[in-house]
């Protein structure tokens, strides 16, 4: 891959953009179609296309594999501790209404926090499943299991 | 007519570059029924991210599909009246779009008349995910979570070595 010049070039014009839309697509959801799932899937793939230029080792220096793992749980522990912080001001789960004093603010705040904690989960598990995905390939290939090699049922004309 | 050849050919990476081709027209649909939550969705997950995972287990395993041989048919006839039946269901449908269908009688009105002042945000698609069904949405994030978990559990073990007679076979 690194030998494509264009693909190099134009990689690194995009990956920027792309993160960037995803912010937008996360922080901007209340306004415009998006939200946690979206802007996660998003960031993840600024993050493969990224490995697919640079390769897998050079893409887990940027985030380790424990970084993955970690936010990977960390998304779903903040939504669920943002629950849980309404349970302690005197609300109920998920209600966000304790959290600030001006209603609308608290549920936009509520809101934007819960959907980053869904945002941040959708992306480092998207990121581990395709990691997982490009380490069985080495695995495979450094065990001697090429699956091209044993592709013994190729069709005729095709 | 994609969707069709999806099923038909026997080419991985042809089927899974038509799936893509197909999600992304998909998500052009859901873009000019005013989806835009959905349209993006499909396209950044359908299109994108899901293609390239495909791409990622199609490294692993051949290219080509197995050829079976025999047909079902039982199954062949059990698909065409679940399907003549939901085509038989679908001429009850009220009409496309109508304001007064069924659909939009319930919850709907509530939401379109009470999230700008409950909330203050214009997106009733965030507004009803992220607060009226904060907890749904909560059990999604697990399930995803959960997901990456069954996927690391399955391919963390290292690949057996196949044997020789295997190979020879």
């Amino acid at each position: 891959m690194r030998d494509n010049a264009i693909l190099v070039v134009v990689a690194r014009f995009l990956i920027p953009l792309v993160m960037l839309f995803g912010l937008y697509v996360q922080f901007h959801g209340e306004y415009s179609p998006g939200g946690g799932f979206q802007a996660g899937v998003l960031f993840a793939s600024a993050w493969i296309l990224f490995v697919f230029i640079y390769g897998l080792e050079t893409g887990l220096r940027v985030i380790p594999q424990r970084v993955i793992y970690a936010l990977a749980s960390l998304g779903v522990l903040l939504y669920a501790l943002i629950g849980v912080l309404g349970v302690v001001l005197g609300g109920r789960f998920l209600d966000f209404y304790p959290l600030l004093d001006a209603p609308k603010a608290a549920q936009q705040t509520g809101i934007i926090l819960v959907e980053f904690g869904v945002g941040v989960t959708v992306a480092a598990v998207v990121m581990l499943i395709f990691l997982l995905f490009a380490r069985r390939r080495a695995d495979t290939l450094a065990a001697g299991l090429d699956p091209d090699a044993t592709d013994d049922v190729r069709v005729d004309g095709e | 007519m994609v969707a069709v050849t999806v099923v038909v050919t026997r080419d991985l990476l042809k089927a899974t570059m038509l799936f893509a081709i197909y999600s992304l027209t998909i998500a052009g649909l859901f873009a000019t029924l005013d989806a835009g939550d959905v349209a993006l969705t499909e396209a950044a997950v359908g299109a994108g991210i899901s293609t390239v995972l495909i791409l990622a287990v199609l490294a692993l395993v051949p290219r080509y599909e197995h050829r079976r041989t025999g047909h079902s048919l039982p199954a062949l006839a059990i698909v065409t009246l679940t399907g003549a039946a939901l085509i038989y269901a679908s001429f009850d449908l009220p009409a496309f779009g109508q304001p007064g269908n069924p659909v939009h009688q319930h919850l709907g009105p509530y939401f379109i008349d009470q999230t700008y002042a409950d909330i203050g945000i214009p997106n009733l698609v965030a507004a009803v995910l992220a607060s009226y069904r904060s907890i749904d949405t909560m059990g999604e994030a697990v399930v995803i979570l959960t997901a990456g978990i069954v996927v690391y559990a399955l391919l963390s073990p290292p690949p057996r070595k196949r044997r020789r007679e295997e190979d020879e076979r």
